[in-house]
């Protein structure tokens, strides 16, 4: 026990405790922030500003503002909707899935990855409700007992679609909340703030890292990644039910469900490297979100991509084997018709580009990377302008079609969406512990550090 | 709160001893020791969760599964009930004559109740079960501890309370399993130690109160009565930018909100192209004659007492000779010297000598202080009404020799 091999262990151990602690929480306990994070903020709040100034003027003059018209009543806001709950999937995905299959790799990423997730989670809310055209309404959407003596008609998708995003923002919080618990509680005992100290110790609730509430933790943590995972599953799956339950030619069929879902871990995960691969650079993290993760990362990158692509062929080979012509109609219309550029594009972005990923000279060069994940998400959002308008501008009646033109506000709103999205994540960067300090030691080496070998 | 009381006891109490050692595997081992050496009020602390901890200190597995499932049990009846009695029960919707009930549409919301409040169970009943949040703890008041135990530290605590507690035979337990350092935990008995900072219990309570306001605010105004319209916090569309029919706008250069028609246009069977039926003219002068579409008959006649009952007898009276109950009125009530002009006898021979055309014209456009009847009578019972008024001026110059042979003795 006393031996001096296992002193020497155990203080190699405590030294890489200490050193995860020092290089999380001195990100948050700096005086300052990196240099680059004061530019990069202030652009955010800029563009956050111009979703402010364009949501006034929607919620002032109209949704007649957009380029949304009769038969193209979805248009951006739900391809918006669908790009950002697809993004908020790899967040628990990381947390929940790649914890029940035991890939200790995650613990370096998942807590960045479930803020992430909210986020993106927050900015779709935002697009169905402001949709409605009269958010202040948006509560219609509830089972609320109301004076018009009304429920909400459960037999729709959308109202499903309310209760799998609710419940998934609430679960995510939780569980987010859940992870941040002891480290919050590492922050409330190193700082030397009487004001910090208050804040962190009421977030920390009072954890004293006790093995018997270890022990119930523990146990909580893996019954929500049970919960989570089949919800994170379910909520793309109910998402694209928006449109599968529909009888439009290509919205009506059934690969949907794991199509979107393989599609929203993709552009989920190329979302993170796009976050992290930057941010790891910036606040030295390298030693702890590791190359191998990213190389990890890209190859999921890689898979989710490639079933994509299969999904795209699929659809395809169906629309030509059931022998149903409004079916055969849409999918040539897509690749040859007048939206024929949204539809190569996203082959380009989604298919061919995750296919460098086979290369490992690419998935360890840090700017390739990013900006290959880049086009991923420019591809995924294509992927749901496509399904959207390509099909509602060539509906059944010939008489209602037309070509869909967005306008000046369904960019601002989207552009601006992403200046929310920044503003949230870098204020968390700043301010709360970028990495699961407790998850990185538990599931490093140094963890049996003594542990006799029975 | 500032400052103690003098009852306010301030003691010094033991909580127990605090033992440092160098490794997860080092905490094991004493966990084994402290556990066979019989003691039950210990526990052990350190920045994660140590695996193979819970045997050496003999942790029974949590009931929180027990819980969760519980409460997703709940979640799915719950669900089902909740659409059922809505979509089925309180307010049957028929969506294209599909059964009210069908469990398949039920599965995603289902589902996600099923998941959400098992969710809620986990995370609160594990902090149910762990007793937190408790801001206050007699071992953050240890240097030690806080320094390391959130951060590279693994510690042993026993309690004074524990049965077995001996201060010098737990010193040598711990030891014995190898600890680094052993400190004596202390701490104030006074509740001021473990009040929260005045600081957050005003902000907590301001927030409240805040939160409170709108409630209030909304309590007050529905129980209270205002003669102001609503207040619209949302207009939605109650109040647009639109024109309003006879009102004044600036939109158009004459002032009016109301559109006039097009100078010619006519509206959909308003023609009225016949000069002699509409208008009582046939060539230019006043008709003669009863237009083709009014039967010189007894129904007519009839129809035009009828008409002329209701809106020329009020003045004219109902034999036509101007004594109607206004014109009584107006002279009971000394009208006639200021201005009344009383209705005319219809019977006078100036007017039986006025063709039919000229009747009829002045039925409905009236003459002098007599007001036109034009908008409240159509055409034909316009007709009807001449063709009383020629009945009634026959009438006011008849003798008893008109009288039908067989009906004198009955006004004799």
């Amino acid at each position: 026990m006393s031996s001096a091999e296992t002193s020497t262990e155990a203080l190699e151990a405590r030294e890489y405790f200490k050193g995860i602690s020092d290089s999380v929480c001195g990100i948050v306990e700096a005086e300052r922030a990196p240099r680059i994070w004061y530019p990069a903020f202030a652009a955010a709040l800029c563009v956050a500003g111009v979703l402010v100034v364009s949501l006034y003027i929607l919620l002032t003059v109209g949704t007649g503002i957009w380029g949304n018209n009769n038969s193209e009543a979805w248009a951006w806001p739900i391809v918006n909707f669908v790009f950002w709950v697809g993004i908020g999937h790899a967040g628990t995905l990381i947390s929940a899935v790649l914890f029940l299959m035991r890939q200790k790799w995650r613990t370096s990423i998942n807590r960045a990855a479930e803020a992430m997730t909210i986020f993106a989670v927050i900015c779709a809310g935002l697009f169905p409700v402001i949709h409605t055209g009269r958010p202040w309404l948006a509560y219609w959407l509830l089972p609320i007992p109301n004076d018009m003596a009304i429920w909400p008609q459960f037999r729709s998708p959308l109202a499903w679609d309310v209760f799998a995003v609710s419940t998934y923002m609430t679960v995510s919080i939780l569980f987010w909340f859940m992870g941040l618990v002891p480290d919050f509680a590492t922050l409330r005992d190193r700082t030397k703030s009487n004001v910090k100290h208050t804040i962190y110790g009421i977030l920390a609730l009072g954890w004293r890292g006790s093995a018997r509430q270890w022990h119930r933790y523990e146990r909580a943590y893996l019954i929500m990644a049970a919960l989570a995972t089949p919800l994170v599953f379910s909520v793309h799956s109910v998402v694209s039910f928006d449109f599968a339950v529909g009888q439009l030619p290509g919205w009506h069929t059934t690969i949907f469900p794991p199509y979107f879902v393989a599609g929203a871990i993709f552009s989920g995960f190329a979302m993170v490297l796009t976050l992290l691969v930057p941010a790891r650079a910036i606040f030295n993290m390298k030693h702890i979100i590791t190359d191998q993760h990213v190389e990890n990362m890209c190859k999921v990158i890689l898979a989710t991509g490639s079933m994509v692509g299969f999904a795209y062929g699929t659809e395809f080979f169906i629309a030509w084997y059931s022998g149903n012509a409004y079916e055969g109609f849409t999918f040539l219309n897509r690749a040859f018709g007048p939206f024929a550029w949204a539809y190569w594009t996203m082959i380009t972005c989604n298919v061919l580009v995750p296919q460098f990923f086979w290369f490992k000279k690419i998935r360890t060069s840090p700017f390739i990377i990013v900006g290959l994940c880049i086009l991923v998400n420019v591809g995924m959002w294509f992927e749901r302008f496509v399904i959207i308008v390509t099909s509602l501008t060539r509906s059944f009646m010939p008489g209602s079609w037309h070509y869909f033109s967005p306008t000046m506000f369904d960019a601002s709103i989207f552009i601006g969406s992403f200046g929310l999205f920044f503003t949230l994540f870098l204020l968390f960067l700043r301010f709360m512990p970028m990495i699961a300090m407790f998850e990185v030691k538990g599931a490093s080496p140094h963890a049996h550090a003594g542990v006799k070998h029975h | 709160m500032s400052h103690d009381k003098p009852n306010d006891q301030v003691e010094d109490k033991l909580y127990g001893l605090l033992a440092e050692y160098e490794s997860p595997g080092a905490l094991i081992e004493a966990a084994n020791e402290v556990r066979k050496a019989g003691y039950t009020k210990f526990d052990c602390h350190s920045p994660f969760p140590v695996h193979g901890i819970d045997p050496a200190m003999g942790i029974k597995p949590t009931i929180l599964p027990v819980i969760v499932w519980a409460a997703g049990i709940a979640g799915l009846g719950l669900a089902i009930l909740m659409q059922t009695w809505m979509n089925n029960w309180t307010y049957p919707w028929n969506i294209g004559g599909k059964p009210l009930f069908s469990l398949p549409m039920q599965i995603p919301i289902a589902f996600e109740v099923t998941v959400l409040l098992a969710a809620f169970a986990t995370f609160f009943g594990m902090w149910g079960l762990n007793k937190l949040p408790q801001l206050w703890h007699p071992l953050f008041g240890n240097d030690r501890f806080v320094e390391k135990a959130m951060c590279h530290g693994f510690f042993v605590a026993i309690e004074a309370e524990d049965p077995k507690f001996d201060d010098e035979a737990t010193k040598a337990t711990l030891q014995e399993a190898g600890a680094t350092a052993i400190e004596e935990v202390r701490y104030k008995t006074s509740k001021k130690h473990r009040a929260l900072p005045n600081g957050v219990i005003a902000f907590m309570v301001m927030s409240v109160c805040l939160a409170l306001v709108p409630f209030a605010y909304i309590a007050k105004k529905r129980a209270s009565k205002s003669d102001k319209p609503h207040i619209h916090v949302v207009p939605n569309m109650d109040f647009q930018a639109k024109a309003k029919p006879q009102a004044a706008s600036n939109m158009f250069p004459d002032g009016r909100a109301s559109r006039v028609p097009v100078e010619g246009s006519v509206a959909r069977g308003e023609l009225k192209a016949d000069d002699h039926f509409y208008r009582g003219i046939t060539g230019g002068e006043w008709a003669t004659e009863f237009p083709k579409e009014i039967a010189l008959s007894a129904e007519t006649m009839e129809r035009g007492q009828n008409r002329f009952d209701i809106y020329c007898a009020p003045c004219h009276g109902l034999n036509g000779a101007g004594a109607g109950m206004i014109n009584q009125r107006a002279e009971a009530v000394g009208a006639t010297a200021t201005g009344w002009v009383a209705p005319s006898n219809i019977g006078q021979e100036s007017f039986a000598k006025q063709p039919h055309g000229q009747l009829f014209n002045t039925v409905g456009h009236g003459i002098r202080s007599m007001p036109g009847y034009g908008s409240q009578i159509r055409e034909a019972d316009r007709w009807a009404i001449v063709f009383y008024l020629r009945a009634l001026q026959r009438s006011a110059h008849s003798t008893i020799d008109d009288v039908p042979a067989g009906d004198k003795p009955a006004i004799r």
